[in-house]
């Protein structure tokens, strides 16, 4: 595929090809609808045969995410991929790397639960991915894109971000973006990086004491407690750092809106025609989308609730960030939810029944 | 321009594939395209339906409540797209799968017998090509090159034979679609 071509791919299928242009080390996975053409795109491609990357199907979730930890311990550029009941049980593995500070990239293309729920698609897994999935004093670099370029893109954000905080990152996406189809354009082709490379950018990890250096070790294990009090400050520090610094969001039509939308992924998507269809009518609806679900947009939300009358946070789940969204606004507006579960995706005339009927 | 299709029937009947080619048609064309698939566990016999969205501006929701067409297959798509196409929209039923014919009389039906004539012809494999055929004369939000050139595209080179049958499927699709 020649480089900037515009082609029409599912968002899972961007998924893939953006790992392998971007210096992917290997991918390791498990299948799971509505995502399994992440595994399967990489299967198709044969990347080990061009630029080396390792592609293997585990033999369970949680096989995959250890393999990803060992990978990720030696500075490798390393991936997995899931839905939701896999990312569940990923959760332990994914607590290990924050403690252990290992970059790694997790891509949840979410379906409906709880439990084994429905293969359609949902956000349910907001709380799990922002509020920590997993056990401790932990947060995971949170991306949502709302496309299929920004499923392409978003897999070389995540990695720069991860190794530059030595964190995990997510994109968390949901069955409708890995499903679709629309136009993208791949990133151009980076090459993964040399052994001499990964030891020069990543002092921390484990890839053999050449010159006698002190050895690393990689762990989240530390048994003095006032050791493992000044871990967590250190990593709460950098969390700090990366709220300051992180945050990413798109304003769309709230430069003279009254009332607002906060939505991410595919319900930011439906947002748009929301907002198309309720200006039609005269209500001026804005739509705040956040792109990092965390580090989360408090500030700018913080503002547009001084701003307009009310707010609606449009969910594919029973209304989780919704509470983000009333600490950023501390109670100067209203702040609703809406939105429908278990795999039903909320239609456009039927939010904006629900504005009419909440907000206004 | 934005024209919003819903196309629906039995899995098998090549639903997903005519809206992938439709998309993919529209890209050649340089428009911004979406295809969003209802999917499930599929199987042949099972239902199928695909939202195809064409536009010259970037594409909002993939998600819809209400269609400028609608193009289903069998009865149980009529009778759950017949309502949500848009005042003034148009409905287009393939005559084989349908018992009971549409009924609303403030959309453009029409009526397409792709199935009986693609059996009558030995063209089953591609009647599909057929309803896409009938569409595009209703509805020429792309070219028949810009299919053709869509096809080129996304079948394997040790298809590329089979894409003058297509083009003559689309062509008989034009030719047989009748307005009610």
């Amino acid at each position: 595929m020649a480089e900037k071509e515009v082609t029409l791919m599912k968002g899972n299928e961007a998924i893939a090809h953006a790992a392998i242009r971007c210096g992917c080390d290997g991918y390791f996975g498990y299948p799971i609808t509505p995502q399994s053409e992440v595994l399967e795109t990489l299967a198709a491609e044969k990347p080990w045969e061009t630029t080396g990357m390792v592609v293997l199907q585990a033999e369970s979730e949680v096989a995959s995410i250890n393999m990803v930890y060992g990978g990720a311990a030696s500075g490798k550029k390393v991936m997995t991929s899931s839905s939701s009941p896999g990312i569940s049980l990923m959760q332990e593995g994914i607590s290990y790397m924050a403690g252990a500070e290992l970059p790694a990239l997790i891509v949840n293309v979410s379906r409906g639960g709880p439990g084994l729920g429905t293969i359609q698609p949902s956000q349910a897994d907001y709380f799990q991915t922002v509020k920590g999935g997993g056990h401790g004093d932990y947060r995971l670099i949170t991306l949502a894109p709302a496309s299929v370029q920004e499923m392409a893109d978003f897999v070389d954000l995540a990695f720069e971000l991860a190794f530059r905080y030595r964190n995990p990152a997510m994109i968390l996406s949901d069955g409708a973006i890995g499903q679709m189809m629309e136009k993208v354009v791949l990133p151009p082709f980076k090459p993964r990086r040399t052994e001499e490379e990964i030891a020069k950018e990543c002092p921390w990890a484990t890839t053999g004491r050449i010159g006698m250096r002190k050895p690393n070790i990689i762990t989240s294990l530390e048994l003095r407690s006032e050791e493992m009090e000044q871990n967590n400050l250190r990593i709460q520090a950098k969390y700090r750092i990366i709220e300051k610094e992180e945050v990413r969001y798109e304003d769309y039509m709230t430069e003279d809106a009254e009332y607002l939308i906060v939505a991410f992924g595919s319900a930011a998507r439906i947002a748009k025609k929301v907002i198309a269809i309720a200006r039609e009518q005269g209500i001026k609806v804005g739509l705040l989308r956040p792109i990092t679900l965390w580090p989360f947009p408090y500030e700018r939300i913080g503002q547009l609730g001084k701003q307009v009358k009310g707010i609606l946070s449009l969910e594919i789940n029973a209304g989780q960030m919704v509470e983000d969204i009333r600490l950023a606004v501390n109670c100067s507006v209203p702040v609703e939810w809406y939105g429908r579960l278990g795999g039903i995706i909320p239609e456009p005339e039927e939010v904006v029944d629900q504005i009419k009927k909440m907000l206004i | 321009m934005t024209h919003e299709i819903i196309i629906s029937g039995f899995g098998g009947q090549g639903v997903l594939s005519m809206g992938k080619i439709l998309a993919y048609s529209g890209l050649m064309e340089d428009k911004e395209v979406t295809w969003m698939p209802a999917y499930g566990p599929e199987q042949r016999g099972g239902t199928a339906n695909v939202t195809v969205i064409v536009s010259d501006e970037p594409v909002s929701s993939p998600i819809l409540s209400s269609y400028d067409t609608a193009i289903v297959l069998n009865q149980p798509s009529l009778e759950k797209f017949e309502s949500k196409v848009k005042p003034g929209g148009t409905l287009i039923y393939d005559g084989y799968g349908i018992n009971t014919p549409p009924t609303r009389k403030d959309i453009d039906v029409y009526r397409i017998d792709a199935m009986d004539k693609a059996a009558e012809m030995n063209m089953i494999k591609v009647f599909n090509m057929i309803v896409l055929g009938g569409f595009l004369k209703v509805h020429p939000i792309v070219s028949i090159e810009g299919v053709l050139k869509a096809l080129r595209k996304t079948l394997p080179e040790r298809h590329h034979h089979l894409i003058p049958m297509n083009e003559e499927a689309i062509r008989l699709g034009m030719e047989i679609i009748r307005k009610m």
